[in-house]
């Protein structure tokens, strides 16, 4: 018996690998694991109790990072699942998504452009907000449907990862002009 | 013990009977003045000896090097000239200080300081007291983290944990009231600016952001004050040291009457004779303005980073002594929409939660179920090509925490990879801080880009980095604690260490054994309480005597006073417990987890198994 590595995520939070979880019962699991592993806990325990805390520790801090975001959470689920994201050499995207990415970029290059930038910027990410949330949906209902669609929900990841890079670029310009 | 390292005050705090509180010295005062007097012959005055002198003697007696800490020569040229000190030339990265007991580094200043309250904590409880909690400002980098230990270290302190301010104020506030839900601290010191949002829940105080400025404080509302004499009173810039120390110290004294009255008279030594004039709340209110303005952008972004909205904070904490000011607390107020909570002494509060974070790491808590949850304030990354920064881990993300990233060559060849490690929030490699510089060499011959280096980084649970790089197909490695460029190597460390020693009475030897021995007995302590808690469930009889032998060894080689047989002796313990130590950390997990329902795993994925 042996602290077990090789434990996913899911696993080491006791939850099942399922992209819908209940965000305050991970938070309470969080805060659990913590109580159990945090290095405070051996700060004048052995050396080699010391090491192994700061390990599990960093690995609980990773997995709540990781599924708290549904973002993450989704992709984390994809790699468990074999369905690679190769977001590197696979640059093929739907190109109506394209051309929506490219008129939200332009539509951001405007609003810094304006006079009344800062509220240009919020109208905008309202508007990706909104966009954003129904991807999720989309996301959701991809991974409801099991196998089969786990090629549609790797789309919606990337779409999603564009989406969030462009409001984090908003969020980045608006700290930048307040 | 907790210490509040402090730009202007430092405190010391205990817990005795189970009631944290900070220690006066023989007459009754709490705060400590950051200030160290170096005298030819005899040893450094600190306190308020020193700060009583240090108009008179500018150039030896040193205020406010916090701001020094962790700051290479460079920085310390940006800050210019508002430092009286002669900075000795050279090519040490560390900035020294010309004194007449020789130069001097700021760690070995505050060490200096730390003595001082490591002795009044010794005198007033009447014990030996090597462990420490000590206080940092949140946004300190890891430079500026490392500088603090290696003072803490000088003054002969073991750092039982770096812990972040506006967390220790957290603690001793949220312990106090027994506080639930979401909490900012707004802590304007003497010279640094933090700002932390936190989640409070049944003992768990979890950092959800920070951001700040560290470097920007009271001292700076002094020098807005004084260059407003200086304009009024037609008193020359190139005024000598001891003229600006004096103008400094009146500048701080009618910030100080303005707390409490509407107006000041002012009396200072202008350039025509005295000069009498009157400051109020008004003029000193647009004096402050734009720095207290300058605490709101970071505020914005930790809420922003928290992912909540000024409306979801319950309760605002004021910390350090700056938030006395009226017009800092308006401004804070009408940011988050409600009045902050001022119940509690905004000078003591970071020592106290110090104190008490200290009591539970020594273990002296273990029925109460305090846990603190702390982040990285910036950004951590390294130079790619074109002079960008790669971010490796980014800010806000819950310490202790590891990330790598691969990397390859881009020459044909290419047998060495230069790691530069930097910190901050920036694109560019010169907008931020440069923590570590090393080399990966012996790496293969290949074509470019064949090779695959992975770079990681770890860092602790005091946030200090620690990063390794590994060439993969080969296993070729460099690893380096993130220290050199502004810090003191362990060298320098030892060596002062010794000649500090060698001025004193103990003598050196003596010194070593008995850190080994306490480091012994708290091991042996350790193991003890392991077993009683789980050696019977989790250990073979075979096991268990295979531990009690080595603890045996060790008690004997303890009491023989041999230093290379105590650590041989720890060492032989360490390894025997390993095992062990694996299976409590697993029964630990387990035990976390057994109050919930555990899933079966039938909706795993297929390959999801790994």
């Amino acid at each position: 018996m042996q602290v077990d590595w090789s434990k996913n995520f899911f696993e080491l939070f006791g939850l099942p690998a399922q992209f819908d979880l209940d965000p305050s019962d991970l938070l309470t699991r969080y805060r659990e694991l913590q109580r159990r592993v945090h290095p405070d806990k051996f700060a004048s325990a052995s050396a080699e109790e010391r090491r192994l805390s700061m390990q599990l520790t960093t690995l609980v801090n990773e997995g709540y990072q990781t599924l708290r975001d549904p973002v993450r959470r989704a992709r984390y689920l994809l790699d468990l699942s074999g369905v690679a994201m190769n977001d590197e050499t696979d640059t093929s995207m739907k190109p109506e998504f394209l051309v929506e990415q490219m008129e939200l970029r332009e539509a951001l290059e405007e609003a810094c452009a304006r006079e009344d930038s800062l509220r240009r910027l919020a109208e905008l990410a309202n508007d990706i907000e909104h966009r954003h949330a129904a991807k999720l949906e989309e996301l959701r209902d991809c991974f409801s449907r099991g196998q089969g669609a786990l090629g549609a929900a790797r789309n919606a990841v990337r779409e999603l990862q564009f989406l969030g890079k462009l409001l984090q670029e908003i969020r980045e310009q608006e700290e930048e002009l307040t | 013990m907790g210490i509040d390292l402090g730009t202007t005050n430092s405190l010391v705090a205990v817990v005795r009977s189970g009631v944290a509180e900070t220690l006066a010295d023989t007459k009754g005062r709490h705060m400590l003045p950051s200030v160290v007097r170096y005298q030819t012959t005899a040893p450094p005055l600190v306190g308020h000896e020193a700060l009583s002198d240090a108009h008179d003697d500018p150039f030896n007696t040193i205020a406010s090097v916090k701001r020094l800490m962790g700051r290479g020569v460079a920085d310390v040229k940006q800050l210019g000239t508002q430092l009286p000190y002669e900075f000795v030339a050279g090519d040490s990265p560390v900035p020294r200080i010309r004194t007449v007991a020789g130069d001097v580094s700021p760690v070995e200043v505050s060490a200096e300081i730390l003595k001082v309250l490591k002795v009044r904590a010794e005198d007033t409880l009447g014990a030996v007291m090597p462990d420490a909690v000590i206080t940092v400002p949140a946004y300190f980098d890891d430079a500026q983290r490392q500088a603090t230990k290696d003072a803490a270290r000088l003054a002969g302190l073991n750092v039982l944990r770096l812990l972040n301010e506006p967390t220790a104020a957290a603690v001793a506030y949220g312990l106090d009231k027994g506080s639930e839900g979401i909490y900012a601290v707004f802590d304007l010191g003497g010279g640094t600016f933090d700002i932390s949002v936190l989640r409070l829940n049944r003992g768990v105080f979890e950092v959800m952001a920070t951001a700040g400025d560290s470097a920007l404080g009271g001292d700076d509302m002094d020098h807005a004050i004084a260059e407003w004499f200086m304009r009024e009173a037609s008193i020359a810039d190139d005024s000598d040291h001891r003229a600006l120390r004096r103008l400094l110290r009146d500048a701080r004294a009618v910030k100080e009457a303005l707390t409490t009255q509407a107006t000041a008279q002012v009396e200072v030594q202008g350039g025509a004779g005295l000069w009498r004039g009157v400051l109020d709340r008004n003029t000193l209110n647009t004096l402050i303005d734009p720095l207290i303005a300058r605490t709101l952008a970071p505020c914005r972004r930790a809420l922003r980073d928290a992912g909540i909205r000024a409306a979801d904070v319950d309760g605002i904490v004021l910390v350090g002594g700056a938030t006395r000011i009226p017009r800092v607390r308006e401004q804070v107020e009408a940011f988050f929409g409600k009045p902050p909570l001022a119940d509690i002494d905004p000078d003591k509060v970071v020592a106290v939660g110090a104190a008490i974070q200290a009591d539970v790491l020594i273990g002296n808590r273990r029925d109460q179920d305090m846990l603190l949850l702390d982040v990285i304030p910036l950004s951590l990354g390294i130079e790619i090509m074109g002079g960008m920064v790669e971010k490796i881990i980014p800010r806000n993300t819950p310490i202790p925490a590891a990330r790598g990233q691969e990397f390859t060559t881009y020459k044909d060849g290419q047998t060495a990879l230069l790691v530069h490690v930097v910190q901050g929030e920036r694109d560019l490699v010169s907008d931020c801080r440069s923590l570590a510089r090393f080399e990966l060499r012996g790496i293969p011959p290949m074509v470019a880009g064949a090779a695959r280096i992975r770079v990681a980084f770890q860092v602790d649970a005091d946030g200090l980095l620690n990063v390794s790089a590994r060439e993969q197909t080969t296993g070729v490695e460099s690893r380096v604690v993130v220290k050199p460029s502004y810090g003191l190597s362990d060298g320098e460390i030892e060596r002062m260490l010794r000649e500090s020693f060698s001025h004193a009475k103990e003598d050196e030897a003596a010194r070593a054994l008995r850190e080994a021995q306490v480091d012994a007995d708290r091991l042996l302590e350790a193991v003890t309480a392991a077993l009683a808690a789980d050696g019977d469930s989790l250990l073979s009889r075979a096991e268990r005597a295979e531990i009690d032998g080595a603890m045996a060894a060790l008690r004997a080689a303890r009491d023989g006073g041999a230093i290379g047989a105590i650590k041989r002796g720890s060492e032989a313990v360490d390894a025997a417990t390993r095992e062990f130590a694996a299976r409590r950390m697993d029964a630990g997990i387990r035990k976390a987890l057994a109050g919930h329902r555990l899933e079966e795993f039938h909706s795993l994925p297929p390959g999801g198994d790994k």
